[in-house]
């Protein structure tokens, strides 16, 4: 099944892109989707303990199951205001 | 074009219309609050920001921080509008307005709502100094933390 992946700030910049289209075996978590990219990106593993997980613009947790279609993003810490 | 109560936009931002939306005749209060860009951060001479959303959670992060002052202040009314883009020193990156009967549910609304956004709403900022620039990042996102929203909320009526 297909996700799009979405990155933000510095991720965006560690993975060289905001946006991806990734394959991943279904069933599928949030989880099996973020291993995918930390095995092309290794230094995003830098994020796994402080970035949120949001699947189709909600926030979610990364034991969530992801369907074929949806939108997955991965957030680090926030600082706006 | 109606004012929304909450909006991630790249126009520049106008505290006026959020007061008109939120304000009630018989208010006793209106506080507000800009944040701004300031010109220094952690030692270094700051020339602008970059500010990035991921709007669609964003927006929804807002109306939740709504919902939770309505939750905390039942009389009171808050909005609040992010910039995102380019933003020189001086600028306005978001501006809350808050009404209420009696100012001390309209400061602690105001607040709150500043606290919670820098917890959870999806928006970052990218620090353009003399000689570089840098991501800053502040909290993990995690509406659902209690501990957080304690702390905004006690901050909020210190």
């Amino acid at each position: 099944m297909r996700v799009t992946v979405r990155l933000f700030a510095r991720l965006r910049d560690l993975a060289g892109a905001g946006e991806l289209i990734r394959d991943v075996p279904a069933p599928a978590t949030a989880q099996a989707v973020w291993s995918a990219l930390t095995a092309e990106w290794p230094a995003l593993r830098e994020y796994e303990k402080t970035m949120s997980v949001a699947v189709n613009a909600e926030y979610s947790r990364m034991t969530a199951s992801v369907e074929d279609g949806d939108e997955v993003a991965f957030l680090p810490p926030v600082s706006g205001g | 074009m109606a004012v929304p109560q909450v909006a991630v936009t790249a126009e520049p931002l106008e505290i006026e219309p959020l007061i008109a939306l939120v304000g009630a005749t018989g208010d006793g209060a209106v506080v507000t609050f800009a944040g701004l860009v300031r010109d220094h951060n952690q030692g270094r001479r700051v020339r602008f920001l970059e500010y990035e959303a991921y709007e669609p959670l964003a927006v929804r992060a807002l109306e939740r921080i709504v919902d939770e002052v309505k939750a905390r202040w039942p009389a009171a009314r808050v909005a609040a509008h992010h910039r995102i883009g380019r933003l020189e020193i001086g600028d306005a990156s978001i501006v809350i307005a808050a009404a209420s009967a009696h100012r001390a549910d309209a400061f602690a609304a105001c607040r709150y709502t500043i606290e919670r956004v820098k917890q959870i709403v999806p928006v970052w900022k990218r620090e353009h100094f003399d000689g570089g620039d840098v991501w800053l990042e502040g909290a993990t996102a995690d509406p659902d933390d209690d501990a957080a929203r304690e702390k905004a909320y006690r901050i909020a009526c210190a």
